[in-house]
């Protein structure tokens, strides 16, 4: 089992995001994303500093992945998919429709990220034949949809991509044009001063009652829970998933890839540090039973 | 501009019809369209005579396939593409790769439009699906801003529909997984968001009203307040200590008064939401953006939103609200 390090889904300095990934290259991951996924307005690095970074790590011999915006609006975030495509040497992790015909015209292989809505074993050999080499699952993927996937790829005679999925993490839920930290914080989202940079795990929605529920996270809604599939690894592995996706959080991030780290090397279990996944069983992806 | 108006059964898609519509569109009464609620859609009896009414007065029907396939289901899908192609559909509206890719194999003929389910913001994933499946139009989800919308009108490779009046997802269509994280029911491939067998109302002593769904609460009213359909995104939340509608207030899209700048951004089509809304609903917007639309036509110079029209409009409005939305800058 591989582990991957999923893109940076919040908004830190430019600092805290250049010593995280420094410390990054030093902790035992097989593959790392970087980009910006959630905001174009975030930019205290770049696409071209982007480029830069994953030039660095990858010196360290890790795979390194660009990821690309999950929601496009504006003519510009297409130009800099562009020059994220046209880098000449990463292959791009589509998050968008956007991206996968743009790696498809420059012949450029990807990663379908989580967000592209494969759900049947057709639209994945459509989009191998445009350069798919690898699949991120999408959040409601549980084992039945994967077997499903699987059993429907054998019967037309081909096996599944390399397949990877959330391993750790708040789950990506919804994307508006909408800011969400901008209302919350009663800005205007032309006018909202990149304030999402204050809340670096981002900010916790609750019910009436308290129950914390979802997090805001720019035009990104999230869960509040962080979902943990270390548990369930040798599981994970035996329906053909090579990869554990851990997203980055803004604390204590080496000791849970040491621990997803010691379950892959086949270290006796420990309990489980996250939230169960409701939808890895078939269920709601939330843990109702907390309530 | 063609107006392009929902039905849920056929005294909606009839009503439709006689209040102006030059298009119509439905589901079937399944899970492959994104208003799979209970009692609602066509059997394929009521679909064949309400394609005989609409064409009798010249008017077109589309169908709605616009959920997602798993790989266990699809067969129900690609079935689905078949009736729609034998009762004759002028155009099917599909999101699903696999679904189109399916329905440009085998009936060529038929008409695709991509879903606004299927996201396609950009002229790059339009591209993509023309090329692809030779869709011959898209529908553009609710979160381009209007000088988005005529860039992009100029740029597509297919001409464009938008949302013109309705319900307001204020979500990306197709990726949001709010309503999935709470019930196990997915939009994306069950087609319906908040299932009504999820959502709990409950009166206190003192006369106020929760509303949950699969137990999480969405929203509490006081007596007497105006009470929204209970979807994650239009409840009330505490963020930072304060309670207010943290996602989007119950409110609907809509555009009438963007109406001249639409036209002449060269969208081809405007949707109106709602097939879960009745025969009147549908007969009273219908009717108002008909006028709307032939007046303009007749003297763009001169055009204006009448109040009387958007008073109507008003009134089918959740919570009798209506923005602009995505497509005013200070909704973002």
């Amino acid at each position: 089992m591989k582990l991957s390090l999923g893109p940076l889904q919040y908004f830190w300095t430019r600092e805290q995001v250049l010593a995280f990934y420094r410390q990054a290259s030093e902790w035992p991951l097989d593959i790392i994303y970087l980009g910006e996924t959630v905001c174009s307005k975030r930019r205290e690095l770049g696409t071209r500093d982007w480029i830069a970074l994953a030039e660095e790590l990858s010196d360290v011999g890790r795979e390194i992945v660009l990821s690309g915006l999950s929601l496009l609006e504006a003519e510009s975030e297409l130009g800099a998919l562009q020059r994220l495509v046209r880098n000449g040497r990463f292959t791009v992790e589509a998050n968008d429709m956007s991206a996968v015909q743009l790696c498809r015209e420059n012949g450029v292989r990807f990663v379908g990220g989580p967000t592209l809505n494969i759900y049947n074993a057709r639209t994945l050999q459509l989009l191998r034949e445009d350069g798919l080499y690898r699949l991120v699952l999408g959040v409601e993927h549980g084992r039945e949809l994967l077997r499903a996937l699987d059993e429907q790829t054998r019967a037309g005679g081909e096996s599944l991509p390399e397949l990877e999925i959330i391993g750790w993490g708040r789950l990506p839920l919804a994307y508006s044009a909408r800011c969400f930290t901008a209302r919350a914080l009663d800005v205007a989202k032309d006018q909202c001063g990149f304030r999402c940079i204050e809340h670096p795990d981002g900010l916790p929605l609750a019910t009436r009652e308290d129950q914390p529920f979802l997090t805001i996270n720019g035009i990104q809604i999230q869960s509040n829970d962080v979902f943990d599939l270390c548990p369930e690894l040798p599981e994970l592995d035996k329906a053909g998933i090579d990869i554990l996706r851990l997203y980055p959080q803004v604390g204590g991030m080496a000791s849970i890839i040491d621990y997803f780290d010691a379950a892959r090397r086949g270290e006796p279990p420990v309990a489980r540090r996250g939230v169960r996944n409701g939808y890895w069983e078939g269920g709601a992806g939330m843990n109702l039973s907390s309530q | 501009m063609q107006l392009v108006c929902p039905a849920g059964n056929l005294p909606a898609l009839m009503a439709a019809v006689d209040n102006g519509a030059d298009a119509i569109y439905v589901g079937f009464r399944d899970q492959t369209n994104a208003r799979a609620f209970p009692g609602l859609n066509f059997s394929d009896v009521d679909l064949t005579r309400g394609i005989a009414y609409a064409h009798q007065h010249q008017r077109k029907v589309y169908l709605a396939l616009n959920t997602y396939p798993e790989s266990a289901r699809i067969g129900e899908w690609h079935s689905a593409v078949d009736r729609a192609a034998d009762i004759g559909v002028s155009a099917i509206i599909a999101a699903d790769m696999a679904v189109l890719d399916y329905a440009a194999r085998r009936h060529s003929d038929l008409a695709r439009h991509l879903s606004v389910q299927g996201s396609a913001t950009t002229q790059a994933a339009l591209r993509y699906y023309h090329e692809r499946f030779g869709i011959v139009r898209a529908v553009l989800p609710r979160v381009l801003s209007l000088q988005q919308v005529e860039r992009l009108c100029a740029a597509s490779p297919v001409p464009l529909e938008v949302f013109a009046f309705g319900s307001l997802c204020i979500m990306v269509e197709g990726r949001c997984q709010l309503s999935s994280y709470v019930t196990g029911a997915s939009p994306n491939r069950h087609g319906v968001c908040s299932p009504a067998r999820f959502v709990e109302w409950q009166e206190q002593d003192d006369g106020s009203r929760t509303v949950r769904l699969n137990g999480v609460l969405i929203d509490r009213y006081v007596e007497g307040e105006a009470a929204g359909y209970p979807t994650v995104c239009k409840g009330r939340f505490d963020v930072g200590g304060e309670v207010f509608h943290a996602l989007e207030e119950p409110t609907s899209l809509n555009t009438l008064s963007l109406l001249p700048q639409l036209a002449r951004a060269g969208v081809v089509a405007l949707k109106v939401e709602g097939r879960q809304r009745g025969a009147a609903y549908v007969a009273s917007v219908a009717k108002v953006w008909r006028r709307a639309i032939d007046e303009h036509q007749a003297s763009a110079e001169n055009w204006s939103p009448r109040p009387a029209w958007q008073d109507e409009l008003s009134g089918h409005a959740e919570g009798h609200q209506t923005t602009l939305g995505p497509y005013h800058r200070s909704w973002h």
